[in-house]
């Protein structure tokens, strides 16, 4: 699902090193999109080339770290985990969203330059960083936290397995915002909640542990709201955990709709 | 949430981008609803249009004014035909106001574009709705050999 294969060059990187069980080495070209108002370039952007020396098992992320660390450490980008669970480093790698740190460079073809953005549709800070704060607070509009009544129980609260599996799928988000920021219609003006947003709140909808469900639908039911969603499949596609994000939006979509009628 | 701005205080960059305010409400819901139930109608009342005018008989030689004046001498296809109407311009302009809302970002741009295609639905819908129920199939002084049989019962 996650990191698909553009060429599936068998020999990438063969270039080097006959010894062995060595890995093969290549020289690789990343061409970043920059923007950095306090620079010399003022409010425009700008596209740099880097060519770094990279193994057949980097990541583009370990390509941007030569770069930082070895070229220009002015290249500004957010990473933490760098193992595809903090959901810092979402970029737009040839025109795909995808975490850097989960994309192999031998996956996005690196004969041609490599072509590295920010996340569309929010306000970039700084080169790869953008700001978070509108995709969270649509986060924080659908009440991601579990809500019920009655005294707390002096036990856990117990779940059939059938009744977890229900959600599974929309656990998984790490809020990367790959999916929002590929969504055409959060591009336009910013105001759709977008999938994340939804994707989270279908988490607690259908967790039959949760009794929230009538306020999170009455606040997703809203004209930027599900009902924006013209079922692109662009987060789907984006989504670097497999979630089905299309499928959920729907999910919430037909609960809405059984509850009106 | 958005701070006002006023002449001391320097609009956050950030503004655009919040949710400015919410819209909730079951509008948007039923416009969802309505574009799939007229789908499935417009299915039947186009492809039977298309059938009955295009392929029965003689087909499409068929058509002429006496043709089309004698289908609307009949109350079933000025039912039919107002259907088809109505739902294609229903539908239609709902459709052309979501693609106005998902491409015209600036409020101004989506006010000019969403008044003109209501216009034009207005007007389409006003004088196609005129025209199905004030028809005359058989004008006074026209040629005979023009109008449908109708008009000589
Ligand atoms: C043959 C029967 C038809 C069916 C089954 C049908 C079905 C649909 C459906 C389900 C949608 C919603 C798409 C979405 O929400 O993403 C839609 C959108 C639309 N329809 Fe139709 N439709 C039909 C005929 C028509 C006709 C006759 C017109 C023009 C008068 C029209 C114009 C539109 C427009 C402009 C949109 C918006 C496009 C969009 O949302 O992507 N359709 N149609
Ligand atoms: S650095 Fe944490 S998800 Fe990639």
């Amino acid at each position: 699902m996650t990191a698909v294969a553009e060429n599936t060059r068998a020999d990438a990187g063969t270039q080097t090193d006959d010894a062995p069980g060595a890995v093969a080495s290549f020289e690789v070209t990343l061409k970043i999109r920059r923007y950095n108002p306090e620079s010399e370039h003022g409010e425009n952007v700008i596209w740099d080339e880097f060519t770094v020396q990279a193994h057949g098992t980097d990541r583009v992320l370990d390509a941007l770290h030569k770069i930082k660390w070895e070229q220009d450490g002015s290249l500004t980008f957010r990473r933490s985990c760098a193992h595809g669970i903090c959901g810092s480093d979402a970029m737009r790698i040839n025109g795909r969203n995808r975490l850097a740190c989960k994309t192999l460079l031998k996956d996005v073809n690196p004969d041609k330059p490599i072509t590295v953005e920010p996340i569309k549709g929010l306000p970039v800070v700084k080169d790869l960083v953008v700001d978070m704060e509108p995709f969270f607070a649509s986060y924080r509009e659908i009440m991601p936290f579990l809500i019920t009544s009655g005294n707390e129980p002096s036990r856990e609260r117990i779940q059939s397995q059938a009744d977890r599996d229900r959600f599974d799928d929309t656990t998984k988000c790490i809020l990367c915002a790959a999916c929002t920021s590929s969504c055409p219609v959060f591009w336009t003006d910013g105001q759709y909640f977008g999938p994340a947003a939804i994707v989270n709140a279908h988490r607690f909808i259908f967790d039959s542990r949760d009794e929230g469900a009538q306020q999170r639908l009455e606040i997703l039911n809203d004209k930027e709201g599900v009902w924006r969603c013209r079922t692109t499949f662009n987060c789907t596609e984006a989504c670097p955990r497999g979630i089905q994000v299309t499928k959920a939006i729907q999910e919430v979509k037909r609960a809405m709709i059984t509850r009106a009628f | 949430m958005t701070t006002t701005p006023s002449a001391q205080v320097i609009p956050s960059p950030r503004d655009p981008y919040a949710r400015r305010k919410t819209t909730r409400g079951n509008y948007e819901l039923y416009s969802w609803v309505f574009m799939r139930a007229s789908g499935v109608l417009l299915i039947v009342l186009i492809f039977g249009h298309l059938f009955v005018n295009l392929m029965v008989g003689e087909g499409v030689h068929r058509i002429d004014f006496a043709f089309v004046g004698g289908k609307w001498t009949s109350p079933f296809w000025q039912v039919w035909d107002l259907l088809m109407l109505w739902l294609a311009m229903f539908h239609g302009t709902n459709g052309v106001r979501t693609i106005i809302n998902d491409y015209a970002s600036r409020d101004l741009t989506r006010g000019i574009l969403k008044t003109l295609l209501y216009l034009a639905f207005v007007i389409t819908v006003a004088l196609g709705t005129l025209v199905i129920f004030t028809f005359e199939p058989c004008p006074a002084n026209a040629d005979p050999a023009l109008l449908a049989s109708i008009c000589f019962e």
